[in-house]
């Protein structure tokens, strides 16, 4: 019985959360559009509904609809296989992030956390074990579709990703070191009262932040480090062969990714689901969605300077983007451990 | 349940092991490879060694893997060139581990004291449960492990400036390419 009633509420948990990235989802691809056309002075997409807010449901049901291509010379195990991958990493990310307060309610004796699905003791290593996996599905699929523009795709996404991980890998270990843990929970929990508490702010971890940013737009294929997909040299890279749902989940993929990105980056270095003032305005259950809402606020931040970097920036070279992973973040998120292992050590 | 989940992972990771020398499109074999390294961090899971099965799938399935399929994706290996006879080497290099692993099986099927070892297996369990397995391995590195733990970042540093001295040959002679830069 009590482990129905756990496993009832750790699924009801879950699915509220799939839904909340699939619609986030939906609602960034027209985001993203309207941003992007507002900074370049046009105006995006108007046709569908009243200024085009229902332009992601034509979108889906276009894709939904397209006819199932596989190339004749494509191997079709791994190439149906590819959008798979990329998709399930994507997801799993999200069960180990808290969405609010750590608090705790009895329901039929059994205690469960609603604001949290999971707080396994390594979760930001879970995070990144699953993103790097990821990977697999835009290698895999450039390698399937037989054509040499998706190889060349995967080969950059392969040599991008192993590069650009290490340094999200090292950008993080002086927020690990501040906070003694690596479960997203605790290090949530002790950047409680106010911004001056916040990681980046109080825990002096700037360095950390912004490599921490720049390679997760790299890791994630996002302008200006979307070599893989690099449209003007590569038609669309390790996409170019794929259409339809495929097509859907690759993107879907992609977007999933960024907003996890997007969560760990507040968790991490903007307090989680900490208001910038001490406690919360509300009282009650309401604070709890108060915080809730904070959290939202900072993952829209992220998600929104995605796109502002993307209308800003042009595409970087590939001699440049791995120089750039190699001899700048490394060296810079280095120094970071180093100092930040010095100062903790001091202090304490 | 502990025991099932034990012979679904053990059974999964021989089965891919066996795919991975079976297939002969060597991406195939990669993926098998990747299958096998899930089912190994699900062990440690299953052993609550969360650490080692997260650093498991980062290390090997998510950087050296990777690398793997790179590297057999630009080779773009012929079937010919890719495949040689070697069953004399095969055969007896094979019976040798074989030998090894049925000493090792009789050893562990017949084990001296039993009851102790079980007790002191569980009693290291629950510490890291409590302690938090993460804790237990980096204080076990940096003290009682620290010698050997820092001879092997130092022979990592070795085969690291081993494999640029190999890719830049001539780094090391004054030649053309150097003085013109």
């Amino acid at each position: 019985m009590d482990m129905l009633v756990f496993a009832g509420a750790s699924v009801a948990k879950i699915a509220v959360v799939m839904v909340t990235v699939l619609i986030t989802v939906a609602i960034l691809t027209l985001a993203e559009r309207k941003v992007l056309s507002w900074m370049q002075d046009r105006m995006g997409p108007m046709e569908v509904g009243p200024y085009g807010i229902l332009q992601p449901i034509a979108d889906g049901i276009k894709l939904f609809f397209k006819e199932d291509i596989i190339p004749a010379g494509a191997n079709w195990v791994l190439f149906s296989l590819a959008p798979i991958i990329s998709l399930i990493p994507a997801f799993i990310g999200f069960a180990v992030v808290p969405y609010g307060p750590n608090i705790e309610y009895e329901l039929y004796g059994v205690t469960i956390k609603p604001f949290i699905i999971s707080d396994i003791n390594i979760g930001i290593l879970y995070v990144l074990a699953f993103a790097s996996i990821g990977a697999y599905g835009v290698i895999l699929g450039g390698w399937a579709s037989n054509n040499k523009y998706s190889l060349l795709g995967g080969l950059r996404a392969a040599a991008q990703v192993i590069s650009y991980e290490l340094n999200v890998g090292l950008a993080i270990i002086g927020v690990l070191i501040l906070a003694g843990s690596l479960s997203l929970v605790t290090i949530a929990e002790k950047q409680a009262g106010g911004f001056w508490h916040w990681n980046l702010i109080g825990g002096l971890q700037i360095i950390g932040f912004v490599v921490y940013v720049i390679s997760s737009v790299a890791e994630t294929n996002r302008l200006p480090f979307d070599l893989p997909e690099a449209d003007s040299e590569l038609v669309a890279g390790w996409m170019t062969e794929y259409s339809g749902m495929r097509f859907a989940f690759f993107f879907m993929a992609e977007y999933a990714n960024m907003i996890l990105v997007s969560c760990i980056a507040s968790v991490l270095f903007l307090g989680g689901y900490h208001a910038p003032y001490p406690g919360t305005l509300l009282p009650g259950i309401l604070g709890y969605f108060e915080g809730v809402a904070w959290f939202t606020v900072k993952v829209y931040f992220f998600l929104f300077l995605f796109f502002w970097i993307r209308a800003t920036l042009p595409r970087l070279r590939y001699d440049q983007l791995m120089r750039f992973g190699w001899k700048v973040m490394l060296p810079l998120a280095l120094a970071n451990i180093v100092i930040t292992a010095i100062v903790v050590y001091v202090l304490r | 349940m502990a025991t099932l989940s034990f012979f679904y992972f053990g059974s999964v990771i021989v089965l891919c092991a066996l795919l991975v020398v079976i297939f002969r499109n060597p991406v195939y074999s990669v993926i098998s490879l990747l299958v096998m390294f899930f089912h190994i961090a699900g062990l440690f899971v299953t052993l609550h060694a969360e650490f080692l099965a997260a650093v498991q799938l980062i290390v090997y399935a998510g950087a050296i893997l990777v690398l793997y399929l790179f590297v057999v994706m630009i080779l773009n290996l012929q079937q010919d060139d890719s495949y040689q006879r070697q069953v004399k080497w095969g055969l007896g290099l094979g019976l040798l581990a074989l030998a090894e692993v049925i000493a090792i099986i009789s050893k562990a099927a017949l084990p001296d004291e039993p009851a102790q070892s079980k007790t002191a297996a569980a009693a290291a369990g629950e510490a890291a449960t409590v302690v938090g397995n993460t804790e237990m391995v980096g204080k076990a590195l940096y003290t009682t492990y620290l010698f050997p733990f820092e001879v092997a970042s130092l022979i990592l540093l070795v085969a690291m400036i081993g494999a640029i001295i190999m890719a830049k040959k001539g780094i090391m002679e004054p030649g053309p390419l150097r003085e013109s830069k």
